[in-house]
């Protein structure tokens, strides 16, 4: 194998493909990165390749082939490298059991590892819709934020992906809070019906790294036939994912359709506020609410500790209420709508709260949505 | 015991006790007997606890230490001329706090009357528990046979009517004894004692009665008690009137706030199978919650202790997002610790639960989720605690616990 390329475009192609490579491989290729450089329908191409049982990563950048062949090399320490090298054209080759990258001045000969022993990656499920990269990425920002981190309930650490139609609806929670998103994508069949449960890390993950292409291809494999698998495609770059196992909760029936008050809140002054008067709540203490007319105390810390309060403008309609949030819970909430208008709305102070951006219109409903449990003060 | 003859020993089934429920424990060279738990490799050597540095001063020594002179208080570098063989410890609070702790949930399991006075000190009032397990020399001696079964430790015990005479009492019998003084001898036992003896004598009292001819608590007995009135005042006058015939009215103070409430089981004979040492976290994590609940505290932090056949112990713990007080959920961080320790193999001798970071249940603030039921797993806790009210702690158990009988179909 020998073949040319430039620096930039294969420290990017590496640092992607290395993304997916185990921190803790189960068997030792497993921390290899395939180096494929062959030609296909023409034009000469290198395949890099990683794969860790759960998620694998594929992509292709134009290069110069001399030879073609197949490697496998250590992916950390060819990503280390790539980064380091000086911006000029890069020279692949092996020599016996070695590979030489050459590039300027510098040179590094690494080991190989046995290529007969690499898995074969999973086949990319059958495309079924397409998506703007950039709204992908950002919907699907919004609602990771919500999902949870413990392993012990590992069907909550994912995101539920329900698409029917055009319609793609994003929903994660960790029981404290949920966020749910709707976006409009491009069916390949428009009377599709299905839904996936992805782990919310990879999912983010790999929306944010595809945001190079303006779209990306999604591939889902039936659930039911067995090995779930959800396949992302664009600008080069392929990734599949496994699909969580487990019942994602019945979430539509948490979203509430009345509220007793909704109050409107400038959001960038709110986070500010938040932050600081957060400050003297301890762990796991709660930040304090009180909406009234045109206002909205914010408070923490009692009696015997620290104290703070912070007053801010705010509307509301409908009753007066007071309500204690984990202020880190009401932050990621904040930070995640799309508007510089805050829109809160309640029910009573031990119910969920929706936390939404304020339409641009008033009888339009927003299709980002982030309901949030109270902390109940005492019993 | 204390008798007509001085110290004599105790006749078995004695009535000598009536009348004195107030048990002093004091734990022997508590610190460094912990320190030999620890460390297999300093048993049977001298041990002393204390700082290290140029101008550490000791904080324990045990008792091969001190037949040398070694004793608390004594700067080390002096301790160590006189017994250059002691190993050094340098003092570890925290596994102190971990014995102290177990210690006195032994007491507890006898009595709620319990004071804690320090980390290996306690006045206990045995008054309500004979009923349940006789008078207070038998009382005594079981618990003294738990700390040492249980927690390889040795403790001492004062018997006494009263707190003075019983703390009196246990320093006397020190180390690893037993002593009653009964009501009827309490004026023979105490009036050869020198006037420090006496509670609140410090110093300056000492000189001040020694001044006025009255060198042992006997000669305070027969002081005019005006004139010690007169010369000491009406408050430590009237103390000294007292305590030197033997009265001291001061009740014994069980004072939670708990820091802490923890329960462990040591197995009659070492247990290596996971599944009967998972059913015992069940079982104390159930007991820890029942506490807990009664007590009205919720408590964030999960502690396991397992102690292996050979008494080295390891604790582990774990804090859980929402403070609790309930056995299910105590249980699943206790398994999850359990697993977690690696000793699934291992002979086990003891297993401990233990909840901590405890706060007023009624006010602390509870991140609700999604979904919860109105009556959950606490509303049903609950409810066990009332059944268990009215019918006794066994009435009504997990599944898993429940002892099966040979008519069960």
């Amino acid at each position: 194998m020998k073949f040319r390329v430039e620096r930039d475009v294969l420290a990017d192609a590496v640092a992607w493909t290395a993304r997916s490579l185990p921190v803790r491989p189960s068997v030792p290729v497993l921390a290899g990165m395939l180096l494929d450089a062959s030609e296909d329908d023409g034009r000469q191409r290198l395949k890099l390749s990683s794969f860790d049982y759960e998620v694998s990563a594929q992509v292709s950048v134009e290069i110069e082939i001399e030879e073609p062949g197949t490697t496998l090399v250590s992916g950390r320490l060819l990503a280390e490298i790539t980064r380091n090298l000086p911006p000029q054209t890069v020279e692949v080759s092996t020599d016996g059991a070695k590979v030489v990258v050459s590039c300027g001045s510098a040179k590094f000969t690494l080991i190989t590892l046995p290529v007969e022993d690499y898995p074969a990656l999973p086949e990319m499920p059958q495309l079924t819709g397409a998506v703007g990269s950039d709204a992908f990425a950002a919907a699907v920002g919004q609602v990771a934020v919500a999902a949870g981190r413990d392993d012990t309930l590992p069907m909550l650490t994912g995101i539920r992906v329900e698409i029917e139609g055009d319609t793609v609806t994003l929903a994660s929670t960790d029981r404290y809070r949920l966020a749910v998103r709707e976006l409009a994508w491009k069916p390949e069949n428009p009377d599709l019906s299905a839904v996936a449960l992805v782990p919310a890390k990879t999912l983010a993950d790999t929306a944010k790294s595809l945001t190079n292409g303006a779209e990306v291809a999604i591939a889902l494999s039936g659930t039911e036939s067995g090995e779930g698998m959800i396949g992302f495609e664009g600008g080069g770059r392929r990734t599949t994912t496994r699909l969580l196992d487990g019942e994602f909760p019945k979430y539509r029936a948490l979203l509430p359709d009345s509220f007793n008050s909704v109050a409107e809140v400038q959001k960038a002054e709110f986070i500010e506020a938040v932050k600081r008067v957060s400050l003297v709540a301890e762990r796991n203490t709660p930040l304090r609410l009180a909406f009234s007319e045109g206002q909205l105390v914010l408070e923490a810390g009692t009696g015997d500790e620290a104290q703070a309060v912070e007053v801010l403008d705010a509307t509301l309609e409908g009753d007066e209420i007071q309500i204690a949030f984990n202020s880190a819970f009401l932050i990621d909430g904040l930070n995640a709508i799309d508007s510089d208008i805050a829109r809160l709305q309640f029910t009573t102070s031990t119910k969920p709260a929706i936390i939404t951006g304020k339409p641009a219109e008033e009888e339009a409903s927003s299709d980002y949505r982030y309901l949030i449990m109270p902390v109940r003060l005492s019993s | 015991m204390i008798g007509p003859r001085g110290i004599e020993p105790l006749a078995a089934g004695t009535d000598e006790d009536a009348g004195c429920h107030i048990l002093h424990i004091d734990m022997d060279a508590f610190f460094a007997s912990v320190e030999q738990l620890e460390h297999p490799e300093a048993r049977g050597r001298p041990v002393i606890v204390g700082g290290t540095g140029p101008r550490g001063v000791v904080a324990s020594a045990d008792y091969i230490a001190r037949t040398y002179g070694v004793h608390s208080a004594m700067p080390m570098v002096r301790a160590l001329r006189l017994c250059p063989d002691a190993i050094v410890f340098p003092p570890d609070g925290a596994s102190y706090r971990r014995a102290s702790e177990a210690i006195m949930d032994v007491f507890r399991s006898f009595t709620p009357a319990v004071e804690q006075v320090s980390l290996d000190e306690a006045f206990l009032d045995v008054s309500g528990a004979r009923r349940l397990w006789g008078g207070p020399v038998r009382i005594a001696e079981a618990i003294r046979e738990r700390v040492r079964r249980e927690q390889r430790l040795t403790c001492s015990v004062g018997i006494a009517p009263t707190k003075f005479v019983a703390k009196l009492a246990s320093t006397r019998c020190k180390p690893d004894g037993l002593l009653l003084v009964p009501t009827t001898r309490v004026t023979d036992f105490l009036h050869p004692l020198p006037v420090g003896a006496l509670w609140g004598v410090g110093d300056k009292t000492e000189q001040a009665l020694v001044r006025l001819g009255l060198r042992t608590v006997g000669d305070v007995a027969r002081a005019e008690p005006d004139m010690l009135r007169h010369e000491f005042g009406q408050a430590l006058g009237g103390r000294l009137v007292a305590l030197s015939q033997g009265q001291d009215d001061r009740p014994v103070v069980s004072h939670t706030p708990d820091k802490s409430i923890g329960s462990e089981e040591t197995f009659s004979s070492d247990v290596d199978d996971p599944e009967v040492i998972r059913r015992e976290l069940l079982r104390l994590s159930e007991k820890v919650a029942r506490r807990l609940r009664a007590s009205g505290h919720v408590g964030r932090t999960v502690v396991v202790k397992l102690r292996r056949a050979d008494f080295t112990t390891i604790t582990r713990s774990r804090t859980l997002g929402e403070a609790t007080d309930v056995a299910r959920e105590v249980n699943a961080a206790a398994r999850e610790l359990y697993a977690a320790a690696g000793l699934e193999r291992e002979r086990l001798r003891l297993v401990g639960v233990r909840v901590e970071g405890l706060t007023a249940a009624a006010e602390t603030p509870r991140q609700l989720a999604f979904g919860e039921q109105e009556n959950g797993w606490r509303e049903a806790e609950q409810a066990m605690d009332r059944v268990a009210q009215r019918f006794g702690p066994d009435a009504i158990l997990p599944a898993a616990l429940a002892k099966s009988d040979e008519n069960d179909v």
